[in-house]
This record gives C-alpha cells, sequence and structure tokens, in this order.
C-alpha cells in the first residue's frame, strides 16, 4: 500500500472510533444536540426578551419581501435580536467543539491510549486527522439541528443561496480549526482534570465576542479584544453572508468580515495542526 | 556475488546474531530534566525467552520499555528490537512490538469488541480481518461473554486483560508488560500470568517489568535487576534467589527464650546475622547464600533445645531481601548520599544478638 492509502486507511479506522463513541452511547449524540437547543432558548428569549440591536430593524426590514415569515413582517427588535443572535450560535457551538475534543485528548494521554497508539506502525497524522474529520462530521449534523431550530424562532437566510453556502462551510472550516486547538491543548495538558478545569477559560473566551451583545456598548479595550477574537469575525462573516442584522463596528475584522474570518481559520489550522501532530509524535520525549 | 561486507563479516551472520536477541540495549541513557532515568543500561534478551526487568519504583523500568516501544528516544546509546534500531527504524519496531502498560489503555466508551476491531484495522487487518482476529482473541482468552459491554463496565482485572489481549492483535514476536499486575487481585494476577506462560511456550519473546520476585520467579528465564537506571544483577530467577538465602522468623511464646532461639536460628542459616525484637518477642535471620531453610527442620531443633515456638516461618526472599543483599540498602533509597543513611539505618533495625 502506498503512504496515501495508509494515510486515508488510518484517517478512516481513527474516525470510526469517534463515531462508535456516539453510537455506543446514544446520550452523548443526544446532549451534543440538546445543547445548542438549549443555547437558543436561553440566548433568545431570555437575553433577547431585554436586548435590543442597533440595526437589527433596518436588517429586518430590508426582507419584508420573504413571503410567509413569521419573524420579519414583525420585524420587531425581539425578532430582531434573534435574528442577530443565531449567526453568534453556530459559531458559539463551534468554539464549545474545543472542549470535548480537548478532555477526550487529555483523557487517552492519561488513560495511555495515546502511548498504545504510538507504540503502532501508524500515520499520526491519520490518527489526529480521523479524530478532526469525525469531529466535524457530528457538526454537520448539530449545525443543520441549530439552522432548523433558529428557522422556527424566526431566524432567516437574507443573502443569495452561494453567499448562505459560504456561510456555512466559514462555520464548518471554523469548527474544523477549534478542534485542531482543542487536540493541541488536550495532548499538551495530558490530564484528563487538568483539561477539564481549562474548560472554565473557554467559556470567556466565546463571551468576549460580538455573539450575544454588540461591541459597541463594551469598554474600549474589552471591545477591541472582542473585535479581533478569531470567532468575532466568524460571526461578522455570517451575519454578512445570511443577510442578518449586525451591529456597526469600524474595526478591521468587522469591516471585512470574510477575509479577515478566512485568515484566521488558516492561522489557527497552521499553527495547531502541525503542532498538535508534533505533540502527538514526541509525547513524554 | 559476494554477501560480505568490507569489514569481513558475513551479512547473514549479523542478521543471524540480530535475531539471536529479540532486544538488546547497549549504554542507553535517558534523563528527564534534572532526573537521570537511565544511566548507562545493558539489555540482552535472547529470542524466545522472558526476561523480567525487577526494581523498585523510579529504578527506570519504565523508561526502559518506553525506549524500546519507541515513546522516548534515548539520549544516549542503542536499542535494538527483533534486529532494528529504535531511533532508525521506528516504524519496523512498532510492526514487530506489543505493548501492555501500567494502565489499561483501553478505551473505556467502548466495547471489548470494539477496541479490538479498531486496533486490527490500525494495525491494517482491513475489516473483515479485523473483525475475525476480535473474535479470536476474545474466544481464546475468555472475553466472549463480555465482549458487547462498555469497558467502562468491566472490572480492573478484566481490563488488564482486554489491554494484554489489545496488544496481541498483530501476533508480535516480542511484547513488552509494564507491571502487568501491579494493583490486581490474586486471582487476576493468576489470568495474566497463565496468558503470559502461554505466549512463551508459543515463542513470543516477552520483556516484562515487576516489582514483584515471586513473578519475576514465576515468568521469567532471566530476571535482570536494575537500579537507578542501570542493571546491577542478572541472571536465571533460581540464582538470585540462591544468592540472597531464605528468610527465616519465629514468635515465641517466652521473651526468656529469645537467645536460645537466637543460637538455632544462627546454626540453622550458616552463621547468619540474627535480628532479635524483644518487645514482639520475635528472632529473626535471612540464611546465608546457598543455605536452604526447610520448615520441619527448624520446629525440631527449637523443640530439642525446649524452645515454645507460637509461630514460625520460612519465606522466600522477598524484592527487598535481593535489594539489601544485592546494594547494602534498603531499596526505595533516594541519592547516593542518602544511601549510606539508608544502609546504617538498616544495619540499626537489626539489633544483633
Amino acid at each position: 500500500m502506498s503512504a496515501v492509502a495508509n494515510l486515508a486507511a488510518d484517517t478512516w479506522s481513527s474516525m470510526l472510533r469517534v463515531l462508535l463513541h456516539y453510537r455506543r452511547s446514544p446520550g452523548l449524540l443526544a446532549v451534543s444536540l440538546a445543547v445548542p437547543v438549549l443555547m437558543v432558548v436561553v440566548f433568545g428569549y431570555v437575553f433577547g426578551s431585554a436586548i435590543t440591536v442597533p440595526g437589527a430593524e433596518t436588517g429586518a426590514a430590508g426582507a419584508t419581501g420573504a413571503t410567509g415569515a413569521p419573524g420579519a413582517s414583525g420585524a420587531g427588535s425581539v425578532d430582531g435580536y434573534r435574528e442577530f443572535l443565531m449567526p453568534g450560535l453556530f459559531a458559539m457551538v463551534a468554539v464549545n467543539g474545543i472542549m470535548p475534543t480537548m478532555v477526550g485528548a487529555a483523557r487517552d494521554v492519561g488513560r495511555g491510549v495515546t502511548d498504545r497508539l504510538r507504540s503502532m506502525a501508524v500515520s499520526r497524522t491519520g490518527l489526529l486527522l480521523g479524530q478532526t474529520l469525525a469531529d466535524l462530521l457530528v457538526s454537520v449534523v448539530v449545525l443543520a439541528l441549530l439552522a432548523a431550530v433558529g428557522l422556527v424562532v424566526g431566524w432567516r437566510i437574507r443573502g443569495g443561496a452561494a453567499d448562505a453556502a459560504g456561510a456555512f462551510g466559514l462555520l464548518l472550516l471554523f469548527r474544523f480549526a477549534m478542534t485542531w486547538v482543542g487536540l493541541l491543548l488536550g495532548l499538551a495538558v495530558g490530564k484528563e482534570e487538568a483539561a477539564g478545569q481549562l474548560v472554565v477559560a473557554v467559556f470567556p473566551l466565546a463571551m468576549v465576542t460580538n455573539a450575544f451583545v454588540p461591541t459597541g456598548g463594551m469598554p474600549g479595550w474589552l471591545a477591541a479584544v472582542a473585535e479581533w477574537n478569531p470567532m468575532s469575525a466568524v460571526v461578522q462573516a455570517g451575519r454578512d453572508l445570511f443577510g442578518n442584522p449586525s451591529a456597526p463596528s469600524a474595526a478591521w475584522p468587522m469591516q471585512h468580515s470574510v477575509p479577515a474570518a478566512l485568515l484566521w481559520c488558516a492561522v489557527l489550522l497552521l499553527v495547531c495542526g502541525p503542532f498538535a501532530v508534533r505533540k502527538f509524535a514526541s509525547h513524554g520525549t | 556475488m559476494s554477501d560480505t561486507a568490507w569489514t569481513g563479516i558475513p551479512k547473514s551472520s549479523e542478521a543471524a546474531r540480530n535475531a539471536a536477541f529479540a532486544v538488546e540495549m547497549s549504554g542507553v541513557e535517558k534523563r528527564f530534566g534534572a532526573t537521570r532515568a537511565l544511566r548507562g543500561l545493558d539489555l540482552a534478551v535472547p529470542a524466545g525467552t522472558v526476561c523480567g526487568l525487577l526494581g523498585p519504583n523510579g529504578a527506570g523500568k519504565t523508561t526502559a520499555v518506553r525506549v524500546l516501544a519507541t515513546l522516548v528516544a534515548p539520549d544516549r546509546g542503542a536499542a535494538r528490537v527483533a534486529g532494528h534500531d529504535v531511533a532508525r527504524e521506528p516504524d519496523a519496531v512498532r510492526r514487530s512490538i506489543g505493548l501492555a502498560g501500567q494502565h489499561a489503555a483501553v478505551d473505556e466508551g467502548l466495547t471489548g469488541r470494539d477496541n479490538l476491531h479498531l486496533l486490527g484495522r490500525l494495525h491494517r487487518l482491513g475489516g473483515r480481518g479485523a473483525r475475525d482476529r476480535a473474535e479470536e482473541l476474545l474466544d481464546r482468552f475468555g472475553l466472549t461473554g463480555a465482549a458487547d459491554r462498555l469497558v467502562r463496565t468491566y472490572s480492573g482485572g478484566m481490563r488488564r486483560r482486554l489491554d494484554l489481549v489489545a496488544s496481541l492483535v498483530t501476533a508480535p514476536p516480542v511484547l513488552f508488560l509494564d507491571e502487568p499486575t501491579t494493583g490486581l487481585d490474586p486471582r487476576s494476577r493468576r489470568q495474566i500470568w497463565d496468558a503470559v506462560q502461554e505466549l512463551a511456550e508459543a515463542g513470543t519473546t516477552v520483556l516484562l517489568t515487576t516489582q514483584y520476585l515471586e513473578e519475576a520467579d514465576r515468568l521469567a528465564d532471566t530476571v535482570v535487576v536494575i537500579d537507578h537506571g542501570a542493571a546491577i544483577a542478572t541472571g536465571p530467577p533460581e540464582r538470585l534467589k540462591e544468592s540472597i538465602g531464605t528468610r527465616v522468623s519465629v514468635t515465641l511464646a517466652d521473651a526468656g527464650q529469645l537467645g536460645r532461639a537466637a543460637v538455632v536460628l544462627s546454626a540453622l542459616a550458616g552463621n547468619g546475622d540474627v535480628a532479635v525484637d524483644q518487645d514482639e518477642r520475635t528472632v529473626e535471620v535471612v540464611s546465608r547464600p546457598g543455605v536452604k531453610v526447610l520448615l520441619p527442620k527448624l520446629v525440631r531443633e527449637l523443640d530439642a533445645v525446649g524452645v515454645v515456638a507460637v509461630d514460625a516461618a520460612v519465606r522466600p526472599p522477598s524484592l527487598d531481601d535481593v535489594f539489601l543483599a544485592l546494594t547494602g540498602r534498603v531499596r526505595g533509597g533516594g541519592s547516593e548520599d542518602s544511601d549510606a543513611a539508608a544502609t546504617a539505618d538498616a544495619s540499626a533495625e537489626r539489633k544483633v544478638a
């Protein structure tokens, strides 16, 4: 077998391992699917009841032509908030993907599973690639469900089909990059408990963004952090491509959301991918 | 056409020499920060034999296995497995070995069958080949009944057995077992021992690390005692035990008879040093190397001088005895500086009668 065929075979075997976990523990998939739905309720209706987004009304008003869209006809600020929110939640789901990947990788290291795999003549790249591709496959399902729930609560795709496809593609690319971030962190930490504690640190990373509230109201320094947060670029790109409302911001990543988001994904992948493979291949030395 | 290298050594004989030793280490050094885990370890395990790497915690046993399993690179020295250099041909080494570590390195979120099936795939047996091999191994090691349960629900012994089986998916010619029975109950330990013996009989070269002399004694053809990252003794387990002697202890009903008992024990042990504990009313001695002490004889001789023993025991030497005999200090001692103190403590404990 050629090197490429070996890489493909090992990648596939590694994917199977992740997918089998979901098959053996149906509860795992249920949780993966339930959390995003819960987020729509919590953020969309709890936060949404009190937040008005500047610019949301214009966004919704521009789409009054959409037939039979219950949210659009109202164009009130609450429905507007949920339109504003959904691209944020799409990106949030991608960032949350760091956590299970990180904890799983740390668990494998701690329990010696990583050592067993490393003592085998298996492609290191294939093992990690399989894991991240399987995560990506699961997140396609999660993203589809979240989009469906979004449509139910009044979110609409107001741009063209190509732009929408581009937005979903970008979200998946971001999710893929986040998996590699999680892998690298998990391999570096190497202990399940320590990885569990790191989860607490990931949360503010997702909150200090433009996903839930406009950055305009934040203190200047925090707004700058939020605007240059990779997740914010992805959220903004989602809003721009889906044609959803967004709050104005002069920051470069917000003005050039799609190139900024692509750039962030490329940087994260190019840094975390090789480092994760290197960390995996040389663990303990 | 010549099959001869320029040194004049025929290649074929070089290959034969490599094949004769399935595992070789020469002068291997490994340092982790300030810790010198291996300080010039030499090892040569003939193909088809079982080698027991015996030593206390922190002696370097696990590091030695990790170097051989291509998990850590040695700083200095060379290591070969199945004729392949671990640094230059890691993949060739990996194809020749199985590794079962101190943890049960199996995926808890999957069933036993899933674990073996996935490893088979990663070993490139193909989907069907991997399934068949998993079935065969489950059957052979009595795990078929639990094959479809999540490993999370397995007992500790079952997990370790599955871990051992997981290292056998490719039927590797060389097997590394790092403390395979540490923390297991006696029954599970026996099951692992039986499996290892079966593999050895089938011709697998096994390198196992252990803290138990009994385990090395039971399984190994050759025992290598390792301390502070280097081998300090090598030989068949019988010879190792003979070089140490037996530990004999008696507990008396009457403390006034301790002196007489000490004389008897010392004579039986070939003039061994006797330790007397007045408070516990015990006398203890380790016999001179080569001197065997039998329990019936001990009881008869004590009886002959009118000493009443409420308890008498003749035990094979423990790892602690081996260590004391080989290094002159109690095992688990830290740096060289504290060794002298440890030795002093050890001799202070033995109040010579």
